[in-house]
């Protein structure tokens, strides 16, 4: 966004001490978040609601878990491949975590980048963060497929709680959306990027909104959002 | 640039948007359909949700029909009753309430009043409400679906409400409930997003949180609250449709039914209830905080007094709004809890009562040696601090464990929340409109029709709701269909539920009369000009009444004061608007 300026200061005005002054803060003019944009505010508060969706996910999964009477299968072994006739515990989670926590990474550089207004560099680390992002979801496609060869089902599986396949389809499954519709928007946004759209304050086709460079920044917090998400996931579904 | 804040001004950030031009309309489609102007959006919400209201309000003379004369009628089975009751309570709820307050009066007020040209993001604001209309449709859709609507009770408990002895629970009616819900959810957070960050970040010049009318302050916590309970509903709904659909067991424990073991075990129903509370406390109070909100304004504006402890009554929003999430389980005593977690429930819901106590005492402190004009918003607005405190001390009855228990699932709850989120929102909902009408048409509503709407609805919920407190208390339950055999419940308890029922037909009659003068009073009301009530807060005080797209004129106004400075000594008029520079002797406004 484009720089704020100090138009008028009262030298002689008194802040207030204390809790007092740190609500004076809070509530003065014109905007609780001095260098926020809109956007960026928007994005931020929708997260924070997105959390308590997965918070509700996440504690109902570790309230059937804690509360079920049959035993609660095992996830090293259930989340094992067998590479080389050895089997190797929670290697494609390994994989999966590896390559999301990458994308956070170029997606971190796309940011910076997109701030120089170096075009061709943003583009391609977005559509970069897009194919990790892709490739998190396929693997994901191949772990579900694995899963579900071996007869797990959402109502059901052979070696225990049925909350089991019902939690972890369900859970994988909102989080898998969250990736595939970022990748969706990160390629959207590298489109928009490689065109030069924020260059020449193209208007957007159903928003006819003009975007600057900090869609990159936005696009990113929900990228490093969905990717934290995830590290809790793995947490508390794959290490418990 | 006048110094406009109590203190300094700090920095100014430049305009967000480039003024008007980027979503101006230019085809009488997305001027009036697909507009997105929040006044527009606005209108569509509340004409939808009154719509639907209505449907509610058909539902509640079938209950009420059944209840006071049973056997009378023989269409209203007993699951035509469950679905009846089921729908009522979530179309009353979710539909009209909820969609009312924040998607109608947030959309139109928000904007306004904290001197902005829209909200922050239109377009995402008009996907809001063309969602919420494909979930009004899709619920609507239930009452044409195979089986009917669900009848589980608004609460949706399972195991019962997706098993085969409910209505629509093995057919469709809990599927297109749920769904309604989900879609419901996700148009309000796009709504919810935008009128938060436009209170947050969108403000005028002078325009401070702490300057802000206590309706936006009512509707901006509210909508906070919901952008964090709704979570809750969303996942338990997505839960039980897996449930319902797929067969998992999340809310399902091992069933035996008529003598065959269902596939479901190990789900616990008591999950839903926590996740159904923590979304379905809160909810009272996203129901009640803008009613809080728009009372104030208009007791201020119609006593032409200042509002009694501004800070206080800001404050005491928050803390609702942050104690309201620890509550819940005050919903769940009869569940088996542990008693300390009943204790701890019991100690926070008493907690609660104090904020809310102060609000109460600040709005009649307002009223003492105020220049009361009795005019009907003002009716309304007593109406609501007399329904609520009535509704609000039985709330103290029901918040202690031991009194709960015999008292829960009787109509002693029903006749709690019926005057606590029932009556006194809409007279707050029924206050606002007669009080903003001018400024969103231009015209005012008619005033005999007004005094008997207010009169046959007020007097007429007290004699619905009062006697339902006795009938509680002599043991009738809730969501039964009739009582004939019911030895324990005497004689008495059929006439009173007659009484009721005729007293229900009577004051859902008066709704058609305001349904009538809303429209009447659109071409035959008497003109308003801009200002009719004289107020200080910036809607007031547009070039255009009704204003146009971009609220203000060319320039957005500067809020020199709060909204409260009504008969200041000194001062000219009784009133000086917000954007009113200059001194006029001693304002009260806080520091």
């Amino acid at each position: 966004m484009a720089e704020t300026t100090v138009t008028h200061i009262n030298p002689t005005a008194q802040r207030p001490e204390g809790w007092q002054g740190i609500a004076a803060d809070w509530a003065s003019d014109q905007r609780a978040f001095k260098n926020v944009s809109w956007g960026k505010a928007m994005m931020w508060i929708f997260l924070l609601s997105d959390t308590f969706i997965f918070g509700c996910f996440l504690l109902s999964y570790m309230t059937a878990r804690m509360s079920t009477r049959v035993p609660w299968p095992n996830p090293s072994e259930v989340f094992a491949l067998n590479i080389g006739g050895a089997e190797i515990p929670l290697i494609l989670i390994a994989i999966m975590t590896f390559v999301l926590i990458s994308s956070s990474g170029t997606m971190a550089m796309a940011v910076n980048f997109g701030y120089r207004h170096d075009r061709r560099k943003t583009a391609i680390l977005m559509l970069l963060t897009a194919a990790l992002g892709a490739t998190f979801v396929g693997m994901q496609a191949f772990e579900w497929t694995k899963l579900i060869t071996e007869g797990v089902r959402p109502w059901g599986n052979p070696w225990g709680a049925a909350q089991f396949g019902s939690t972890f389809f369900m859970i994988t499954g909102f989080h898998g959306t969250h990736v595939t519709i970022g990748v969706i928007f990160l390629i959207i946004t590298a489109r928009k990027v490689w065109r030069g759209d924020y260059d020449t304050a193209r208007k957007g086709f159903f928003t006819s909104r003009k975007g600057n460079y900090e869609s990159v920044e936005i696009m990113g917090l929900y990228w490093h959002f969905v990717d934290l998400v995830w590290v809790f996931i793995f947490a508390f579904f794959y290490l418990w | 640039m006048v110094d406009v804040t109590p203190g300094s001004v700090g920095p100014i950030p430049p305009a967000e948007v480039a003024e008007m031009e980027l979503y101006h309309p230019h085809s009488w489609w997305t001027k009036y359909v697909f507009s997105q102007d929040a006044k527009v959006i606005a209108i569509q919400y509340s004409c939808t949700a009154l719509a639907i209201g209505l449907v509610a309000l058909v539902l509640s003379w079938l209950m009420r029909l059944q209840l006071g004369f049973p056997g009378t009628f023989d269409f209203i089975t007993p699951e035509a009753y469950y679905q009846f009751i089921t729908m009522h309570g979530m179309i009353m709820v979710i539909y009209l309430l909820t969609a009312l307050f924040l998607g109608g009066f947030g959309n139109y007020l928000i904007p306004l009043m904290v001197g902005a040209r829209d909200m922050v993001f239109p377009y995402v604001n008009m996907l809001s409400y063309w969602i919420y209309l494909l979930a009004v449709l899709l619920l609507v859709a239930g009452f044409f679906a195979p089986g009917g609507p669900t009848g589980a009770g608004w609460t949706l408990y399972p195991p019962q409400a997706i098993m085969a002895g409910t209505p629509g629970g093995e057919d469709w009616g809990i599927i297109v409930m749920l769904s309604s819900l989900i879609l419901f959810i996700i148009g309000f957070t796009m709504g919810g997003l935008n009128y938060v960050v436009t209170v947050l970040q969108g403000r005028t010049r002078g325009m401070t949180l702490m300057r802000m009318p206590l309706t936006v302050w009512g509707i901006f916590t509210a909508t906070v609250m919901a952008l964090l309970a709704f979570p809750a509903l969303f996942v338990a709904c997505v839960m039980m449709l897996l449930d319902r659909v797929l067969g998992t067991s999340f809310f399902m424990p091992a069933i035996v039914e008529m003598g065959e073991q269902l596939q479901h075990s190990g789900g616990s129903p008591i999950l839903f209830q926590h996740l159904f509370w923590f979304f379905g406390h809160p909810e009272v109070y996203i129901v009640a905080l803008p009613a809080f909100g728009i009372v104030s304004d208009l007791i201020s504006t119609h006593a032409r007094k200042n509002i009694f402890g501004y800070r206080m009554m800001v404050w005491a929003i928050v803390g609702i709004g942050a104690l309201s999430f620890v509550v819940w389980a005050h919903h769940m005593y009869v569940s088996g809890m542990h008693p300390y977690f009943g204790f701890f429930f019991a100690t926070t819901t008493l907690i609660i009562a104090i904020p809310t106590a102060i609000k109460v005492y600040n709005w009649v402190l307002t009223l003492w040696r105020g220049d009361i004009h009795l005019t009907i918003p003002m009716l309304f607005a007593l109406g609501f601090i007399v329904t609520f405190v009535n509704g609000g001390l039985t709330g103290l009855f029901l918040g202690n464990v031991v009194v709960d228990v015999p008292l829960s699932d009787t109509m002693f709850v029903v006749a709690h929340f019926h005057m606590v989120m029932g009556v006194a929102p809409i007279m707050v909902i029924f206050g606002a409109i007669y009080h903003w009408y001018p400024k969103v048409t231009g015209r005012m509503l008619n005033h005999a029709m007004g005094m008997f709407h207010f009169w046959v609805t007020f007097v007429g919920a007290y004699l619905i709701f009062f006697p339902m407190h006795y009938l509680g208390l002599m043991g009738v339950p809730r969501r039964y269909n009739e009582l004939s055999d019911m030895g324990l419940i005497g004689e008495s308890a059929h006439h009173l539920n007659a009484f009721i029922s005729i007293m229900a037909f009577i004051v859902g009659f008066a709704q058609l009369v305001f349904l009538f003068n809303l429209i009447w009073s659109i071409r035959h009301g008497k003109e308003a000009g801009g200002n009719p009530w004289r107020a200080t807060t910036l809607e007031w005080q547009t070039a255009h009444t009704p204003p146009t797209h971009g609220n203000f004129g060319k320039e957005l106004p500067i809020v020199y004061r709060w909204a409260y400075d009504y008969s200041v000594p000194g001062a000219k008029e009784d009133f000086i608007p917000q954007n009113e520079p200059g001194s006029f002797g001693p304002s009260r406004e806080p520091a």
